[in-house]
């Protein structure tokens, strides 16, 4: 029996290049519950992190009562990490969790039902809509929800009420990502496969802390630097990660620029490709455009210009390149190191760039993998409740906006689409003057995850703007609202979801919800239903009720268009494993890659954004477009690297940079009802490096203050492997605290110090850009309650001190004998 | 040259009221990120300008300082209140960035009559940057306006 906090990856099974990632089924039960015991398993995937790994829920009693991985499935080969072992079910039969609605009376949040809550709801909203019309209503929602549920609150906002005031949690994790895609490429979709990590000789992961953000990934990584011909890791962060170290073991190497200067790095790795000759001026001659424009961005990013803007030696800087120059197959990932940091767009649009210009696409072992943070972020993306139009549409292009007004019957003046959807720091921020009277949260915590989440609290608990929150607990951010709806969660109701691959799973319900909690779909339909919305027939808008008819409404919506579902069903995906899109007569059984044929979605009938200024985020407009006449070919983009917005001072020296830790998911809703993985990592704590903590004289587990001109924390302290300059604190911990664990819950919150600031192409916020000071304020009595099995791991004289984090529940692990076929595995072939 | 020497001086005049204005609209308006980083990134793009016409100048000289006086559009000194006074900021720096993009066409054809190659290259992306600064203030124009002319209180 493993457990699987202390032994986070699980049993390797390393294996060669181009050969398939091994199968081996995890399983976990709750304590007292045998294999023998359950009654019936249900087909899901987990949704803890944008892995999406596949999984089947254990059900005995109607109560959820543990997982196992798909060996079949081809993401995760029947893997499961220790978020999706031990955080999957244990929140459901969790005592606090909502069933019944509430509304605010005299201030208090009271009981109430559903006709009451509802009636509330549409009350302020029909008066709001009378008096000043739909710009008054905004929605703010989730990486949560399915498919199915965001592309029915999609419609309900478009076509329903008509407001562009529409986004989700997804713009703080995910929009870096769908941005830089639709301004190197035309449009949105993750080009590569994990099976590229089967047949690259690099990996590059670029403020990706894997290891800790997708743990099973991470694990199929290891299977390949372990095995035989390993690929060479490049790491780009600040901290001394897991991935730092595996970048040292396999002969490539790790970068840490200083927290702000990404675009600089990546100017300088880009003008290396041109010094060598690295580039694959052949196919760039035929597939791209922009190349002497981005020559001369680059130009004067020598090494040593780099080494004085980053910090990072000229001579690694080169090394880097050449890792990249002289690989015939790189695979490529990012995440919020690059997408919540200054110059987030023009960064990540960076890395698409290194891929173009050596070629390196559409082919086995050349990906690009712009990552989620979030499991059905992508979902959110594709569906349009973040804003964007359906089906990768151009809000710009007139006639993508009359395909969806055919598609629903609706006018299309309805159709918000004179400008960019509103994105969500612009959304809070008309809240808070009340130009925006109505707002709906969906399964998210602004008020923990937003920055500078002081502003944020006090946005959604004034008078001047009505909240509904739904959700599954009373989170910091449901104590504020007005009305409370209780949401069905992750088994307790169907629909799909898409993970950072394009693959599609199908959730079904296990269990019923708790009391009167009903499911996100449900709500939305009575909220619709209420307000009587109609198409220009007079027929109700939404014309479906279950989950499978709003899947396949949703599935016309994408016909011919580069996010293809029309050869998908419920029946399908009741399969034995998932399926990337596009699924169409070309593609029966899904995608493992796009642009295998060198084309992009670039046309400009076609594409999904004419594309903006990378620097300014200045929109290009449909003739300056044209003109380009980019004709299926990728965008060469690049962009001058200006400082970060707030430098270090004397009050302030040293810069702060937030992020995850593996036992941990958003705000802990669900990890933090799970025993194993709260014990694991119960408090917050703020990461120093050894030389700036013995500067000021503070030790492991001392309590520290750390100031920003926004706010302060007091947590203890970890002497880690941050760089020196840089302070580490983890985001997860709001005032929530379920078993009394901290000793100080309300003076953890990370996001008091960070910024309101965002990134001007994808509007996603900056986490990591803020300047603070630390002080000591009084001593510690042990260590801090960092975990030590990851990148929070104290920095090497101290590791003696700092114990293991205690153990885990008992999970089982069986390594396949037999690895089972996957369709589009390209290793995978049958002969 | 006494006119080229005017419009160099309308130029480095311009800029600087551009500048200016940008600093004092982000300012007035701080309260909206975005426009408070962009207009200072976009008023250190027209110090730069300044910075790169400056030894041109020298060359031509400045002597007739009276004429870009005359010629100057005012800046901007004080922001306005709001949504719709956000806006209405954002359209007054689209008219003088539109002077100072025409005053850089100007140069830029007089550069060509002299084979000046220096000064046309200062001329030229000085232009360019100009039309981005330009798209910047036309698209957050067209984001701000819907919210402020229907709904702003
Ligand atoms: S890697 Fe992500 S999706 Fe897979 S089990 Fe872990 S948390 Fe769940």
């Amino acid at each position: 029996m493993v457990d699987r906090i202390n032994d986070i990856w699980g049993e390797g099974t390393p294996h060669p290049r181009g050969t398939v990632w091994p199968a081996r089924v995890d399983l976990h039960l709750e304590e007292g519950v045998a294999e023998a015991d359950v009654e019936r398993w249900v087909q899901s995937a987990c949704l803890l992190c944008s892995n999406g790994c596949g999984c089947d829920i254990a059900v005995k009693d109607g109560r959820m009562v543990g997982v196992r991985g798909r060996a079949g499935d081809t993401v995760n080969h029947g893997r499961l990490g220790p978020k999706g072992l031990y955080g999957s079910t244990p929140w459901a039969s969790s005592s606090d969790r909502l069933t019944r609605p509430l509304v605010r009376r005299d201030g208090q949040l009271v009981e109430t039902d559903w006709e009451t809550a509802m009636g509330r709801i549409v009350e302020v909203s029909k008066g709001l809509l009378a008096e000043k019309g739909p710009l008054s209503h905004g929605f703010y929602t989730s990486g949560q929800l399915f498919l199915e549920e965001y592309y029915t609150l999609a419609v309900i906002g478009k076509a329903g009420l008509g407001t562009p005031h529409m986004d989700g949690n997804t713009r703080l994790c995910t929009a870096t990502s769908a941005a830089a895609f639709k301004e190197s490429f035309g449009a949105d979709g993750q080009p590569g496969s994990y099976t590229d990590i089967e047949h690259c000789d690099a990996i590059f992961l670029f403020g990706h802390n894997m290891p800790e953000t997708q743990t099973v990934l991470w694990a199929r990584i290891l299977d390949r630097t372990r095995g035989e011909d390993p690929p060479r890791i490049v790491c780009v962060d600040p901290r001394h990660t897991l991935v730092a170290a595996e970048a040292e073991r396999t002969g490539g190497i790790h970068l840490s620029p200083r927290v702000g200067t990404n675009l600089a790095l990546m100017n300088g790795l880009t003008r290396e490709l041109f010094t060598h000759g690295w580039v694959d001026t052949e196919w760039v001659e035929e597939h791209a455009i922009g190349v002497d424009d981005l020559r001369d961005t680059v130009a004067p990013y020598t090494p040593e210009e780099v080494e004085r803007i980053c910090g990072v030696p000229a001579a690694d800087l080169r090394q880097a390149a050449r890792i990249f120059g002289e690989s015939e197959a790189v695979l490529s990932t990012v995440l919020q190191g690059f997408y919540q940091s200054h110059q987030a767009t023009a960064a990540s649009v960076a890395v698409n760039n290194l891929h173009l210009l050596r070629g390196q696409i559409g082919r086995p072992g050349c990906g690009v993998l712009q990552m989620n943070g979030q499991p059905t972020a992508q979902n959110n993306r594709e569906c349009g409740a973040d804003g964007d139009l359906p089906g990768f549409r151009n809000w710009d292009n007139p006639t993508h906006v009359q395909q969806l007004a055919d598609l629903w019957k609706v006018d299309a003046m309805t159709i918000p689409h004179w400008a960019p959807p509103t994105h969500a720091m612009q959304i809070m921020s008309y809240a808070e003057t009340g130009s925006i009277g109505f707002l709906w949260i969906s399964a998210t915590n602004p008020a923990v995850s937003m920055p500078e989440s002081a502003r944020i609290r006090k946005i959604l608990a004034g008078e001047q703007c009505f909240v509904v929150v739904q959700d599954l607990f009373l989170t910091e951010t449901a104590e504020l609202a007005d009305v409370v709806l209780p949401a069905a969660g992750w088994g307790e109701k169907t629909g799909c979801f898409t993970n950072v691959n394009r693959t599609v799973h199908l959730s079904e319900q296990a269990v019923e919800p708790p009391d009167e909690a009903r499911s996100d779909l449900d709500i939305f339909l009575a909220y619709a239903d209420a307000m009587k919305f109609t198409n220009i027939e007079g027929d109700p808008l939404i014309g479906w009720r279950t989950s499978e008819e709003a899947f396949d409404a949703w599935r016309e919506a994408t016909r011919g268009r580069p996010i293809d579902y029309t050869g998908l069903s419920y029946d399908k995906l009741r399969g034995p494993s998932g399926i990337p899109w596009p699924v169409n007569d070309e593609h029966p059984d899904g995608t493992d890659r796009l642009y295998a044929d060198g084309r992009f979605p670039s046309d400009t009938d076609e594409c999904e954004t004419y594309g903006h200024d990378l620097l300014t985020g200045g929109a290009v407009t449909e003739t300056e477009h044209r003109a380009m006449a980019p004709a299926g070919r990728a965008f060469l983009k690049g962009a001058a690297y200006t400082p970060p917005h707030e430098e270090p001072s004397e009050d302030y020296p040293l810069r702060y940079t937030t992020g995850r830790t593996v036992y941990q998911f958003h705000t802990r809703t669900k990890t933090g009802r799970a025993r194993s993985l709260d014990q694991a990592a119960p408090d917050a704590w703020v990461e120093l490096s050894p030389a700036d903590a013995a500067g000021l004289g503070i030790s492991e587990g001392d309590w520290v203050r750390v100031e920003s001109p926004r706010g302060a924390i007091e947590v203890r302290a970890r002497v880690g492997t941050v760089m020196a300059g840089a302070v580490f604190a983890p985001f997860h911990y709001g005032h929530w605290d379920p078993h009394d664990l901290a000793p100080d819950a309300e003076h953890r919150l990370a996001n008091e110090l960070t910024m309101t600031v965002w990134d001007p192409v994808s509007k996603q916020p900056y986490f990591k850009t803020a300047a603070c000071r630390v002080t000591k304020t009084r001593d510690g009595d042990g260590t801090s309650p960092a975990p030590t099995t990851a990148a929070s791991a104290p920095a090497a004289p101290q590791t003696a001190e700092a114990p293991a984090p205690p153990p885990g529940g008992a999970t089982s692990s069986e390594v396949l004998a037999d690895t089972p076929h996957y369709a589009l595995d390209p290793s995978s072939r049958r002969t | 040259m006494p006119h080229l020497s005017t419009y160099v001086g309308l130029a480095d005049r311009s800029e600087q009221i551009l500048a200016e204005s940008f600093r004092a609209v982000g300012l007035g308006h701080a309260r909206a990120v975005d426009v408070f980083h962009t207009c200072n990134l976009l008023a250190e793009m027209c110090d730069r300008h300044r910075r790169q016409l400056a030894p041109i100048a020298e060359r031509y000289g400045e002597d007739d300082i009276e004429e870009p006086e005359r010629l100057h559009a005012d800046g901007l000194a004080q922001a306005r209140d709001g949504e719709i006074g956000l806006l209405r900021d954002l359209q007054d720096l689209h008219v003088l960035a539109t002077l100072v993009q025409s005053t850089w066409t100007v140069i830029a054809q007089g550069a060509q009559g002299l084979r000046d190659a220096e000064l046309l290259d200062v001329a030229t992306t000085a232009n360019e940057e100009t039309s981005r600064q330009l798209t910047w203030l036309n698209t957050r124009m067209k984001v701000a306006a819907p919210q402020a002319l229907i709904v702003a209180p």
